[in-house]
């Protein structure tokens, strides 16, 4: 007999709510009986992690009135993020990152010759730009929305971060296929690093790992891309996840207050 | 704000503390979380201060003087450049190779020849401002970048565009009637040599100062 109660989903006027099962209803069929095997596994986890707890927490939030189809942008973005790191994780089994030919040949490859090789690369290239353009989107719905004031500012702070991040992640991605325009837009994006007073030219030496674009700036492009800063996104991620759920969400700004509320400010 | 400074004595004796000794300061509590922080410190240290050297070392590395022969004297005219192709970086194919514009000294357009390094002038087509490759266009006499329109007259000054300062050069020199081709350097538009810069690095007024050249690698002494 399963113990974990999901709360019941709020129905629609009219809607008829579903019959609990009357005691001593005969014979469970089939299906009936996966289910009760899925849930006493769900159980099982449950009841040596309290998990369900959390999940409530995270997913039955109460959200405001005038809640609407922008507040869906941030999920958007995550879901291109996902999208990313899944195509990202499988492109990796094929490419190579040798400067002196063998990356570009992988890419080759993987465009020629494996299959559904073209489609994955072409999701993940173009994904990259509907992640910059959704970020930039839900950015915008929470700068109209004044979603960033108090108490949220650190969200906004976090989200910027993750900003940068995914544009580092664009720009040592660029490099990656080592055809001729990823190797000189790399060139040129290094040097506008240079240009940043005297911390500059460090950091174009440190991206290039020397004075030249050499052997071991592609690895070191593609270890960034790859490990250093997925990981770094996909933890602050969870940080900004969780600051949505811990203050929840703002409602939209021509959201009225109900009158009672108004009444309640202007005594105060 | 009232005062919320604990008042007490610093002494674990005065406090009451069971085993205190005489003129202990420090709890037996703050000692073992100070160890177990400085414990776990060290630990974190150990793999990460090998690991970001490991990341931060190339841009400290000495690189050796290399010179690398390009042809005979007599390859090179002294009223317009030839393209040869030198190396930059080993190891990396056809990647590490770079275009020099090469021509022989000529008093009448660069002056007296100020040492042995300057018989053959040799123009890196590295564009200054943001590092594309420029190429000799000589009906127009001048360099010209395709990427953001920089040009650049015939002995590399900027002549429009963005580009922060002339073409870069490199070191030769002639060994045994081979001409070399040595170390890279920069010039400011009065064409004084500087240890290299990357592109996008001004180097007149404050320019030599805000991008300070690599502790490493730098011009030949004395040049």
């Amino acid at each position: 007999m399963p113990k974990l109660k999901l709360p019941a989903p709020p129905l629609p006027p009219g809607f008829p709510k579903p019959a609990p099962k009357r005691p001593g209803t005969p014979k469970q069929k089939p299906l009936e009986v996966a289910a009760e095997a899925g849930i006493s596994v769900v159980d099982w986890v449950d009841e040596r992690t309290s998990l369900s707890g959390g999940a409530r927490w995270m997913m039955f939030r109460k959200v405001p009135k005038g809640t609407n189809w922008f507040y869906t942008l941030g999920s958007a973005t995550m879901f291109a993020f996902l999208s990313q790191a899944v195509t990202g994780v499988f492109l990796a089994i094929y490419y190579r990152p040798d400067a002196s030919g063998g990356a570009y040949e992988s890419m080759r490859h993987v465009n020629d010759d494996v299959f559904l090789g073209e489609f994955v690369h072409g999701m993940h290239k173009w994904g990259s730009s509907v992640m910059v353009i959704l970020i930039f989107l839900h950015m915008a719905r929470t700068f109209f929305f004044g979603a960033y004031k108090y108490p949220r500012e650190l969200n906004w702070i976090i989200g910027v971060v993750l900003l940068i991040l995914t544009m580092a992640m664009a720009f040592t991605g660029y490099l990656l296929p080592f055809d001729q325009r990823s190797y000189w837009a790399t060139i040129v994006g290094v040097n506008i690093n240079g240009t940043g007073p005297l911390v500059g030219p460090y950091l174009s030496d440190f991206l290039r790992a020397g004075p030249e674009f050499g052997a071991t700036t592609l690895s070191r492009f593609y270890a960034i891309h790859m490990m250093l800063i997925p990981g770094i996104i996909g933890a602050l991620i969870g940080a900004h996840l969780y600051l949505v759920a811990k203050l929840g969400t703002t409602a939209p700004p021509w959201q009225k207050l109900p009158a009672s509320a108004i009444d309640a400010e202007e005594r105060a | 704000m009232p005062d919320r400074r604990i008042t007490k004595s610093k002494y674990t004796a005065d406090r009451g503390i069971p085993g205190a000794f005489e003129g202990e300061t420090v709890t037996r509590r703050r000692f073992m979380t100070g160890t177990a922080h400085t414990a776990g410190a060290i630990a974190a240290s150990a793999f990460l201060l090998p690991t970001l050297g490991f990341a931060l070392g190339p841009i400290f590395e000495k690189r050796e003087e290399s010179w690398q022969d390009v042809g005979p004297v007599a390859d090179f005219p002294d009223d317009t450049y030839v393209p040869k192709t030198i190396s930059i970086a080993s190891g990396i194919g056809e990647v590490g190779k770079s275009t020099v514009y090469m021509r022989k000294h000529n008093t009448d357009i660069d002056g007296p020849q100020k040492d042995e390094y300057d018989g053959f002038i040799a123009l890196s087509t590295r564009c200054m401002h943001l590092g594309c490759p420029v190429s000799f266009k000589s009906a127009a006499q001048r360099f010209i970048c395709p990427c953001h329109g920089g040009v650049y007259d015939f002995v590399g000054r900027v002549d429009g565009g963005p580009p922060v300062r002339p073409l870069d050069r490199f070191y030769t020199r002639v060994r045994n009637g081979q001409v070399q081709v040595g170390p890279r350097f920069s010039v400011n538009q009065e064409l004084h040599r500087f240890s290299p810069r990357d592109p996008g690095e001004p180097l007149d007024g404050v320019g030599q100062y805000l991008y300070p050249s690599r502790p490493s690698i730098r011009k030949i002494p004395n040049t």
